[in-house]
Protein backbone atom coordinates (compact mmCIF):
# COMPACT_ATOMS: atom_id res chain seq x y z
CA UNK A 1 0.00 0.00 0.00
CA UNK A 2 1.01 3.43 -0.45
CA UNK A 3 -0.43 6.73 0.56
CA UNK A 4 -3.65 7.94 -1.29
CA UNK A 5 -3.48 11.16 -2.63
CA UNK A 6 -5.40 13.90 -1.63
CA UNK A 7 -9.13 13.51 -3.02
CA UNK A 8 -9.79 15.91 -6.34
CA UNK A 9 -13.11 16.37 -7.69
CA UNK A 10 -13.87 15.13 -11.57
CA UNK A 11 -15.29 16.83 -13.86
CA UNK A 12 -18.84 16.98 -14.76
CA UNK A 13 -19.17 14.67 -17.77
CA UNK A 14 -20.17 16.52 -20.98
CA UNK A 15 -24.05 15.87 -22.91
CA UNK A 16 -25.00 16.89 -26.27
CA UNK A 17 -26.15 20.77 -26.59
CA UNK A 18 -29.28 18.64 -28.53
CA UNK A 19 -31.06 20.08 -31.34
CA UNK A 20 -32.96 23.00 -29.27
CA UNK A 21 -29.51 24.59 -27.67
CA UNK A 22 -30.80 27.87 -29.51
CA UNK A 23 -33.51 28.38 -26.80
CA UNK A 24 -30.47 28.63 -24.28
CA UNK A 25 -28.46 30.27 -26.30
CA UNK A 26 -29.67 31.90 -29.10
CA UNK A 27 -33.42 32.17 -28.22
CA UNK A 28 -34.08 34.67 -31.08
CA UNK A 29 -33.63 31.92 -33.87
CA UNK A 30 -35.60 29.36 -31.45
CA UNK A 31 -38.37 31.81 -32.39
CA UNK A 32 -38.94 33.92 -29.48
CA UNK A 33 -36.93 36.82 -27.75
CA UNK A 34 -36.63 37.16 -23.88
CA UNK A 35 -33.50 38.55 -22.75
CA UNK A 36 -32.99 42.57 -22.37
CA UNK A 37 -29.48 41.84 -23.88
CA UNK A 38 -28.49 38.84 -26.08
CA UNK A 39 -25.05 37.33 -27.65
CA UNK A 40 -24.23 37.26 -31.12
CA UNK A 41 -22.64 37.35 -33.90
CA UNK A 42 -21.20 40.69 -34.01
CA UNK A 43 -17.86 41.51 -32.00
CA UNK A 44 -17.13 44.74 -33.64
CA UNK A 45 -18.35 47.92 -32.40
CA UNK A 46 -17.13 51.41 -34.36
CA UNK A 47 -14.65 51.82 -32.03
CA UNK A 48 -13.33 48.34 -32.36
CA UNK A 49 -9.52 48.76 -33.70
CA UNK A 50 -8.20 46.49 -36.59
CA UNK A 51 -9.73 45.35 -40.18
CA UNK A 52 -12.93 44.30 -40.44
CA UNK A 53 -13.31 40.87 -41.98
CA UNK A 54 -16.18 38.34 -42.18
CA UNK A 55 -15.75 34.84 -41.19
CA UNK A 56 -17.81 32.00 -42.91
CA UNK A 57 -18.42 28.63 -43.33
CA UNK A 58 -20.47 25.34 -42.84
CA UNK A 59 -19.99 22.45 -40.43
CA UNK A 60 -20.45 18.83 -42.92
CA UNK A 61 -21.37 15.55 -41.58
CA UNK A 62 -20.08 12.27 -42.32
CA UNK A 63 -22.43 11.76 -45.23
CA UNK A 64 -21.43 15.15 -46.87
CA UNK A 65 -24.93 16.72 -45.40
CA UNK A 66 -24.81 20.11 -43.69
CA UNK A 67 -25.38 20.03 -40.31
CA UNK A 68 -28.03 22.69 -39.54
CA UNK A 69 -28.38 22.66 -36.11
CA UNK A 70 -24.94 23.47 -35.48
CA UNK A 71 -23.91 26.22 -32.49
CA UNK A 72 -20.16 27.80 -32.89
CA UNK A 73 -18.44 29.94 -30.76
CA UNK A 74 -15.26 31.76 -31.70
CA UNK A 75 -12.32 33.15 -29.49
CA UNK A 76 -9.95 35.52 -30.46
CA UNK A 77 -7.54 38.12 -29.84
CA UNK A 78 -7.73 41.79 -30.89
CA UNK A 79 -5.65 43.28 -33.48
CA UNK A 80 -2.58 43.62 -31.47
CA UNK A 81 -2.58 39.93 -30.43
CA UNK A 82 -3.87 40.76 -27.00
CA UNK A 83 -7.11 38.37 -24.95
CA UNK A 84 -9.57 40.54 -23.27
CA UNK A 85 -8.75 38.50 -20.21
CA UNK A 86 -6.37 38.99 -16.99
CA UNK A 87 -4.22 36.17 -17.36
CA UNK A 88 -2.95 37.73 -20.53
CA UNK A 89 0.01 39.73 -19.28
CA UNK A 90 1.35 40.35 -22.74
CA UNK A 91 2.09 43.70 -21.71
CA UNK A 92 3.95 45.63 -24.83
CA UNK A 93 0.28 45.03 -26.58
CA UNK A 94 -2.89 47.17 -25.55
CA UNK A 95 -6.16 45.80 -24.57
CA UNK A 96 -9.19 46.95 -27.18
CA UNK A 97 -11.62 47.68 -24.73
CA UNK A 98 -14.12 47.62 -27.78
CA UNK A 99 -13.84 44.46 -28.09
CA UNK A 100 -14.29 41.25 -26.18
CA UNK A 101 -13.12 38.92 -28.61
CA UNK A 102 -16.39 36.44 -28.29
CA UNK A 103 -19.04 35.28 -30.19
CA UNK A 104 -21.77 33.02 -30.86
CA UNK A 105 -24.36 31.91 -33.60
CA UNK A 106 -26.58 28.89 -34.86
CA UNK A 107 -25.94 27.51 -37.89
CA UNK A 108 -29.24 29.15 -40.44
CA UNK A 109 -31.61 26.25 -40.20
CA UNK A 110 -32.06 26.01 -44.12
CA UNK A 111 -28.40 26.75 -45.34
CA UNK A 112 -26.27 25.12 -42.70
CA UNK A 113 -24.21 28.55 -43.21
CA UNK A 114 -22.52 29.90 -39.80
CA UNK A 115 -20.92 33.68 -40.47
CA UNK A 116 -19.50 36.80 -37.79
CA UNK A 117 -18.55 39.69 -38.33
CA UNK A 118 -15.31 40.88 -36.16
CA UNK A 119 -12.00 42.00 -36.85
CA UNK A 120 -8.00 40.09 -37.88
CA UNK A 121 -6.75 39.50 -35.04
CA UNK A 122 -2.72 39.84 -34.98
CA UNK A 123 -0.22 37.38 -33.69
CA UNK A 124 -0.28 35.89 -30.02
CA UNK A 125 2.72 34.93 -27.74
CA UNK A 126 3.60 31.13 -28.21
CA UNK A 127 4.71 29.30 -24.95
CA UNK A 128 8.49 29.92 -23.61
CA UNK A 129 10.74 29.02 -25.94
CA UNK A 130 8.49 28.85 -29.28
CA UNK A 131 7.46 30.66 -32.31
CA UNK A 132 4.75 33.24 -31.93
CA UNK A 133 1.28 31.60 -33.07
CA UNK A 134 -0.01 32.86 -36.62
CA UNK A 135 -3.26 34.57 -36.25
CA UNK A 136 -6.04 32.34 -35.61
CA UNK A 137 -9.57 32.24 -34.11
CA UNK A 138 -10.34 29.45 -31.77
CA UNK A 139 -13.78 27.91 -32.39
CA UNK A 140 -15.92 25.81 -30.37
CA UNK A 141 -18.72 23.58 -31.62
CA UNK A 142 -21.75 21.73 -30.10
CA UNK A 143 -24.83 19.91 -31.98
CA UNK A 144 -27.24 17.36 -31.67
CA UNK A 145 -25.22 14.56 -32.10
CA UNK A 146 -22.25 15.51 -30.84
CA UNK A 147 -21.45 14.50 -27.31
CA UNK A 148 -18.17 16.75 -26.21
CA UNK A 149 -18.13 20.31 -27.60
CA UNK A 150 -15.24 20.27 -30.65
CA UNK A 151 -12.37 22.03 -30.58
CA UNK A 152 -10.51 23.65 -33.65
CA UNK A 153 -8.86 26.90 -34.93
CA UNK A 154 -9.06 28.86 -37.98
CA UNK A 155 -5.85 30.31 -39.67
CA UNK A 156 -5.74 32.49 -42.63
CA UNK A 157 -4.43 31.29 -45.95
CA UNK A 158 -3.00 34.65 -47.14
CA UNK A 159 -0.96 34.11 -43.77
CA UNK A 160 1.81 31.57 -45.10
CA UNK A 161 5.00 32.77 -43.82
CA UNK A 162 3.29 32.97 -40.24
CA UNK A 163 1.57 29.50 -40.89
CA UNK A 164 4.57 27.77 -42.07
CA UNK A 165 6.47 28.70 -38.46
CA UNK A 166 3.14 28.31 -36.03
CA UNK A 167 4.03 26.15 -33.23
CA UNK A 168 0.51 24.42 -33.50
CA UNK A 169 -0.19 23.49 -36.86
CA UNK A 170 3.59 22.27 -36.83
CA UNK A 171 2.45 19.69 -33.95
CA UNK A 172 -0.03 18.21 -37.27
CA UNK A 173 1.92 15.57 -38.29
CA UNK A 174 0.47 15.20 -41.78
CA UNK A 175 0.64 18.02 -43.61
CA UNK A 176 -1.97 18.05 -45.97
CA UNK A 177 -4.77 17.66 -42.54
CA UNK A 178 -2.72 21.29 -41.80
CA UNK A 179 -4.97 22.39 -44.87
CA UNK A 180 -8.13 21.94 -43.02
CA UNK A 181 -7.78 24.32 -40.84
CA UNK A 182 -6.48 27.03 -43.40
CA UNK A 183 -9.80 29.70 -43.91
CA UNK A 184 -9.80 31.10 -47.68
CA UNK A 185 -10.09 34.92 -48.26
CA UNK A 186 -12.79 36.02 -50.39
CA UNK A 187 -13.04 39.85 -51.67
CA UNK A 188 -17.01 40.79 -51.23
CA UNK A 189 -18.65 43.81 -49.86
CA UNK A 190 -16.51 43.02 -46.74
CA UNK A 191 -13.43 40.27 -46.80
CA UNK A 192 -14.48 37.39 -45.74
CA UNK A 193 -12.72 34.15 -44.48
CA UNK A 194 -14.47 30.79 -45.77
CA UNK A 195 -13.81 28.13 -44.00
CA UNK A 196 -15.75 24.76 -43.73
CA UNK A 197 -15.75 22.19 -41.29
CA UNK A 198 -15.78 18.17 -41.85
CA UNK A 199 -16.88 16.51 -38.69
CA UNK A 200 -16.06 13.04 -40.59
CA UNK A 201 -14.30 11.51 -43.78
CA UNK A 202 -11.32 11.83 -45.67
CA UNK A 203 -11.38 15.52 -45.53
CA UNK A 204 -11.88 15.57 -41.76
CA UNK A 205 -10.73 18.88 -40.29
CA UNK A 206 -8.64 18.31 -37.38
CA UNK A 207 -9.76 18.58 -33.67
CA UNK A 208 -7.92 19.48 -30.67
CA UNK A 209 -7.63 17.74 -27.28
CA UNK A 210 -6.58 21.25 -25.65
CA UNK B 1 10.78 24.48 -37.79
CA UNK B 2 13.84 26.53 -37.68
CA UNK B 3 13.96 27.28 -33.95
CA UNK B 4 14.20 24.08 -31.91
CA UNK B 5 10.89 23.07 -30.54
CA UNK B 6 11.82 23.48 -27.09
CA UNK B 7 9.56 22.81 -24.31
CA UNK B 8 9.79 25.35 -21.62
CA UNK B 9 6.53 25.04 -19.96
CA UNK B 10 6.19 28.54 -18.90
CA UNK B 11 6.23 31.88 -20.38
CA UNK B 12 5.82 35.60 -18.26
CA UNK B 13 2.27 35.82 -20.01
CA UNK B 14 1.21 32.13 -19.31
CA UNK B 15 0.85 31.40 -15.76
CA UNK B 16 -1.56 28.97 -15.66
CA UNK B 17 -2.22 26.04 -17.35
CA UNK B 18 -4.90 23.24 -17.72
CA UNK B 19 -5.13 19.78 -15.93
CA UNK B 20 -5.50 17.38 -19.01
CA UNK B 21 -9.18 16.21 -19.68
CA UNK B 22 -9.97 12.74 -18.89
CA UNK B 23 -11.96 11.96 -21.54
CA UNK B 24 -12.76 8.65 -19.62
CA UNK B 25 -15.43 10.39 -17.56
CA UNK B 26 -17.00 12.21 -20.65
CA UNK B 27 -19.05 10.10 -23.52
CA UNK B 28 -16.98 9.49 -26.72
CA UNK B 29 -17.67 11.04 -30.14
CA UNK B 30 -19.13 7.68 -31.36
CA UNK B 31 -22.27 5.98 -29.09
CA UNK B 32 -23.85 4.40 -31.50
CA UNK B 33 -26.82 3.91 -29.37
CA UNK B 34 -27.67 7.45 -29.52
CA UNK B 35 -27.96 7.64 -33.26
CA UNK B 36 -27.45 11.20 -34.49
CA UNK B 37 -23.83 10.83 -33.23
CA UNK B 38 -22.65 7.96 -35.91
CA UNK B 39 -22.34 10.41 -38.91
CA UNK B 40 -21.62 13.53 -36.50
CA UNK B 41 -18.48 12.12 -34.82
CA UNK B 42 -14.77 12.52 -35.92
CA UNK B 43 -12.91 9.66 -36.90
CA UNK B 44 -9.69 10.34 -36.48
CA UNK B 45 -7.66 11.21 -33.10
CA UNK B 46 -7.64 14.38 -31.73
CA UNK B 47 -4.29 16.20 -31.62
CA UNK B 48 -3.28 17.11 -28.34
CA UNK B 49 -2.06 20.42 -27.29
CA UNK B 50 -0.38 22.02 -24.22
CA UNK B 51 -1.93 25.16 -22.95
CA UNK B 52 -1.49 28.21 -24.73
CA UNK B 53 -2.57 31.90 -24.11
CA UNK B 54 -5.72 31.09 -26.29
CA UNK B 55 -6.46 28.46 -23.98
CA UNK B 56 -6.39 29.19 -20.68
CA UNK B 57 -7.83 33.01 -21.48
CA UNK B 58 -11.82 33.35 -22.31
CA UNK B 59 -14.67 35.47 -22.44
CA UNK B 60 -15.42 37.80 -18.92
CA UNK B 61 -18.97 38.38 -18.69
CA UNK B 62 -20.38 41.26 -15.94
CA UNK B 63 -23.69 41.57 -14.53
CA UNK B 64 -24.57 44.58 -16.48
CA UNK B 65 -25.04 42.09 -18.99
CA UNK B 66 -28.00 40.45 -17.49
CA UNK B 67 -31.32 41.12 -16.52
CA UNK B 68 -32.72 41.05 -13.23
CA UNK B 69 -35.62 38.23 -13.60
CA UNK B 70 -32.73 36.75 -15.91
CA UNK B 71 -32.55 33.73 -13.45
CA UNK B 72 -36.14 33.01 -12.89
CA UNK B 73 -37.76 30.80 -15.31
CA UNK B 74 -40.97 31.18 -13.36
CA UNK B 75 -41.16 35.33 -14.00
CA UNK B 76 -39.14 35.60 -16.95
CA UNK B 77 -42.01 34.91 -19.84
CA UNK B 78 -44.95 35.33 -17.82
CA UNK B 79 -47.66 36.72 -20.11
CA UNK B 80 -51.24 36.48 -17.90
CA UNK B 81 -50.20 34.58 -15.09
CA UNK B 82 -47.62 31.89 -13.93
CA UNK B 83 -46.42 28.70 -16.11
CA UNK B 84 -47.86 25.34 -14.84
CA UNK B 85 -45.76 22.90 -12.86
CA UNK B 86 -43.86 21.93 -10.45
CA UNK B 87 -42.56 25.01 -9.04
CA UNK B 88 -38.20 24.34 -7.59
CA UNK B 89 -35.36 26.18 -7.15
CA UNK B 90 -32.47 24.50 -8.57
CA UNK B 91 -29.02 25.18 -7.48
CA UNK B 92 -25.30 24.35 -6.79
CA UNK B 93 -21.47 25.18 -7.01
CA UNK B 94 -19.31 25.63 -10.13
CA UNK B 95 -15.87 24.53 -8.67
CA UNK B 96 -13.04 23.20 -10.82
CA UNK B 97 -11.31 20.01 -10.19
CA UNK B 98 -8.76 21.64 -7.24
CA UNK B 99 -12.03 22.11 -5.55
CA UNK B 100 -12.64 26.12 -5.86
CA UNK B 101 -14.90 27.79 -6.84
CA UNK B 102 -15.42 29.39 -10.09
CA UNK B 103 -16.49 32.84 -9.21
CA UNK B 104 -18.58 35.04 -11.65
CA UNK B 105 -18.62 33.06 -14.35
CA UNK B 106 -21.66 32.48 -16.40
CA UNK B 107 -24.25 29.75 -16.62
CA UNK B 108 -26.66 29.49 -19.05
CA UNK B 109 -29.73 26.89 -18.79
CA UNK B 110 -32.50 26.02 -20.85
CA UNK B 111 -35.26 23.59 -21.12
CA UNK B 112 -38.80 21.86 -21.88
CA UNK B 113 -42.26 22.62 -20.32
CA UNK B 114 -43.99 20.38 -17.24
CA UNK B 115 -45.78 18.68 -20.27
CA UNK B 116 -41.81 18.28 -22.15
CA UNK B 117 -42.54 20.94 -24.86
CA UNK B 118 -40.13 23.00 -26.46
CA UNK B 119 -40.48 26.72 -27.03
CA UNK B 120 -38.85 26.47 -30.47
CA UNK B 121 -39.49 26.49 -33.58
CA UNK B 122 -38.43 22.67 -34.80
CA UNK B 123 -40.17 21.05 -31.48
CA UNK B 124 -43.37 19.76 -32.88
CA UNK B 125 -44.58 17.26 -30.18
CA UNK B 126 -48.06 17.39 -29.68
CA UNK B 127 -47.40 18.65 -26.04
CA UNK B 128 -48.96 22.34 -25.75
CA UNK B 129 -46.65 25.40 -25.38
CA UNK B 130 -47.32 26.58 -21.87
CA UNK B 131 -47.97 30.74 -22.89
CA UNK B 132 -46.36 32.09 -19.60
CA UNK B 133 -43.06 29.76 -20.12
CA UNK B 134 -39.96 30.20 -21.79
CA UNK B 135 -37.20 27.89 -21.12
CA UNK B 136 -34.15 29.83 -20.64
CA UNK B 137 -32.34 31.45 -18.02
CA UNK B 138 -28.80 32.55 -17.24
CA UNK B 139 -26.73 33.34 -14.22
CA UNK B 140 -23.38 34.34 -13.20
CA UNK B 141 -22.02 32.86 -9.69
CA UNK B 142 -20.98 34.62 -7.12
CA UNK B 143 -17.57 35.12 -5.11
CA UNK B 144 -17.78 31.77 -3.87
CA UNK B 145 -19.12 29.95 -7.08
CA UNK B 146 -22.30 29.45 -6.40
CA UNK B 147 -25.54 29.68 -8.21
CA UNK B 148 -29.13 29.18 -8.59
CA UNK B 149 -32.42 29.94 -10.26
CA UNK B 150 -35.98 29.39 -10.32
CA UNK B 151 -38.14 27.09 -12.34
CA UNK B 152 -40.55 24.33 -13.52
CA UNK B 153 -39.81 21.25 -13.62
CA UNK B 154 -39.62 19.35 -16.91
CA UNK B 155 -41.54 16.50 -18.32
CA UNK B 156 -39.83 13.63 -20.29
CA UNK B 157 -40.61 14.15 -24.28
CA UNK B 158 -40.13 11.29 -27.01
CA UNK B 159 -37.59 11.46 -29.87
CA UNK B 160 -37.05 10.01 -32.58
CA UNK B 161 -34.48 7.57 -31.68
CA UNK B 162 -35.57 4.24 -31.47
CA UNK B 163 -39.41 4.02 -32.14
CA UNK B 164 -40.61 4.26 -28.37
CA UNK B 165 -37.28 6.41 -26.86
CA UNK B 166 -37.81 9.25 -24.46
CA UNK B 167 -35.91 11.49 -22.20
CA UNK B 168 -35.53 11.76 -19.08
CA UNK B 169 -37.12 15.18 -17.53
CA UNK B 170 -33.72 17.53 -17.73
CA UNK B 171 -32.42 20.82 -18.08
CA UNK B 172 -28.97 21.56 -20.29
CA UNK B 173 -26.60 23.62 -19.21
CA UNK B 174 -23.90 25.87 -20.75
CA UNK B 175 -20.28 26.76 -18.12
CA UNK B 176 -17.93 28.80 -19.11
CA UNK B 177 -15.33 28.49 -16.48
CA UNK B 178 -12.00 31.09 -16.60
CA UNK B 179 -10.38 29.88 -19.37
CA UNK B 180 -12.30 29.20 -23.23
CA UNK B 181 -10.53 25.29 -22.67
CA UNK B 182 -13.21 24.97 -19.88
CA UNK B 183 -16.23 25.43 -21.72
CA UNK B 184 -18.60 22.76 -21.15
CA UNK B 185 -22.36 21.60 -22.35
CA UNK B 186 -24.01 19.18 -20.14
CA UNK B 187 -27.81 18.03 -18.75
CA UNK B 188 -28.86 17.68 -15.40
CA UNK B 189 -31.14 14.89 -14.07
CA UNK B 190 -33.43 14.55 -11.51
CA UNK B 191 -33.03 11.98 -8.45
CA UNK B 192 -35.23 8.49 -8.97
CA UNK B 193 -36.06 9.23 -12.53
CA UNK B 194 -36.64 5.49 -14.24
CA UNK B 195 -35.61 6.71 -17.71
CA UNK B 196 -32.38 7.59 -16.96
CA UNK B 197 -30.91 4.21 -17.38
CA UNK B 198 -32.87 3.52 -20.32
CA UNK B 199 -31.33 6.83 -22.12
CA UNK B 200 -28.56 6.55 -24.79
CA UNK B 201 -27.03 10.11 -23.85
CA UNK B 202 -26.63 8.98 -20.16
CA UNK B 203 -25.55 5.04 -20.78
CA UNK B 204 -22.86 6.84 -23.88
CA UNK B 205 -20.65 7.75 -20.48
CA UNK B 206 -18.49 4.87 -20.21
CA UNK B 207 -17.90 5.67 -16.17
CA UNK B 208 -20.88 5.21 -14.44
CA UNK B 209 -19.80 7.40 -11.47
CA UNK B 210 -19.60 10.24 -14.00
CA UNK B 211 -23.13 9.68 -15.38
CA UNK B 212 -24.66 9.41 -11.64
CA UNK B 213 -23.16 12.93 -10.86
CA UNK B 214 -25.43 14.56 -13.53
CA UNK B 215 -28.34 13.64 -11.34
CA UNK B 216 -29.50 16.05 -9.44
CA UNK B 217 -30.23 15.14 -5.72
CA UNK B 218 -33.79 16.47 -3.92
CA UNK B 219 -32.77 19.32 -1.53
CA UNK B 220 -35.62 19.85 0.70
CA UNK B 221 -33.13 21.96 3.38
CA UNK B 222 -33.33 24.42 0.09
CA UNK B 223 -37.20 23.87 -0.55
CA UNK B 224 -39.06 26.67 0.46
CA UNK B 225 -42.44 25.17 2.54
CA UNK B 226 -45.68 25.74 0.75
CA UNK B 227 -43.71 27.17 -2.16
CA UNK B 228 -41.45 24.89 -3.72
CA UNK B 229 -38.80 22.21 -3.69
CA UNK B 230 -35.22 22.28 -4.66
CA UNK B 231 -33.14 20.28 -6.09
CA UNK B 232 -29.06 21.00 -6.05
CA UNK B 233 -26.65 20.59 -9.16
CA UNK B 234 -23.22 20.71 -8.40
CA UNK B 235 -20.59 21.64 -11.36
CA UNK B 236 -16.77 20.77 -11.99
CA UNK B 237 -15.33 22.30 -14.30
CA UNK B 238 -11.42 21.40 -15.12
CA UNK B 239 -8.62 22.44 -13.20
CA UNK B 240 -5.46 23.89 -13.01
CA UNK B 241 -2.06 22.74 -13.18
CA UNK B 242 -0.72 23.65 -9.71
CA UNK B 243 2.98 22.31 -9.88
CA UNK B 244 6.22 23.80 -7.05
CA UNK B 245 8.00 24.68 -10.07
CA UNK B 246 5.91 27.24 -11.61
CA UNK B 247 4.20 29.12 -8.62
CA UNK B 248 7.23 28.79 -5.57
CA UNK B 249 10.58 28.52 -7.27
CA UNK B 250 10.81 30.22 -10.36
CA UNK B 251 9.12 33.10 -8.56
CA UNK B 252 6.93 35.98 -9.31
Amino acid sequence: MVQPLPDRLRETASQTAGPYVHIGLIPHQAGFDIFETTFSNVLVTPATRGERIRIEGRVFDGADEPVRDVLVEIWQANAAGRYNHPADRQQAKPIDESFRGWGRTGSDFETGIWQFETIKPGPVDGRKGHRPMAPHISLWIAARGINIGLQTRLYFADEADANAADPVLNLIEQRSRRETLLARREERDVPTYVLDIRLQGPQETVFFDV
Amino acid sequence: MSEPDRDVSQGEALDREFLQRDRGLHPPPLTPDYKTSVLRSPHRALISLQSSLSEVTGPVFGHGELGPLDNDLIRNYARDGEPIGERILVHGLVRDENGRGVPHTLVEFWQANAGGRYRHRNDRYLAPIDPNFGGCGRALTDAQGYYYFRTIKPGPYPWRNFLNSWRPAHIHFSVFGSGFAQRLITQMYFEGDPLIWRDPMVLGIPDRAAAERLIAPLDLAAALPLDMLAYRFDIVLRGRQQTLFENKLQGN
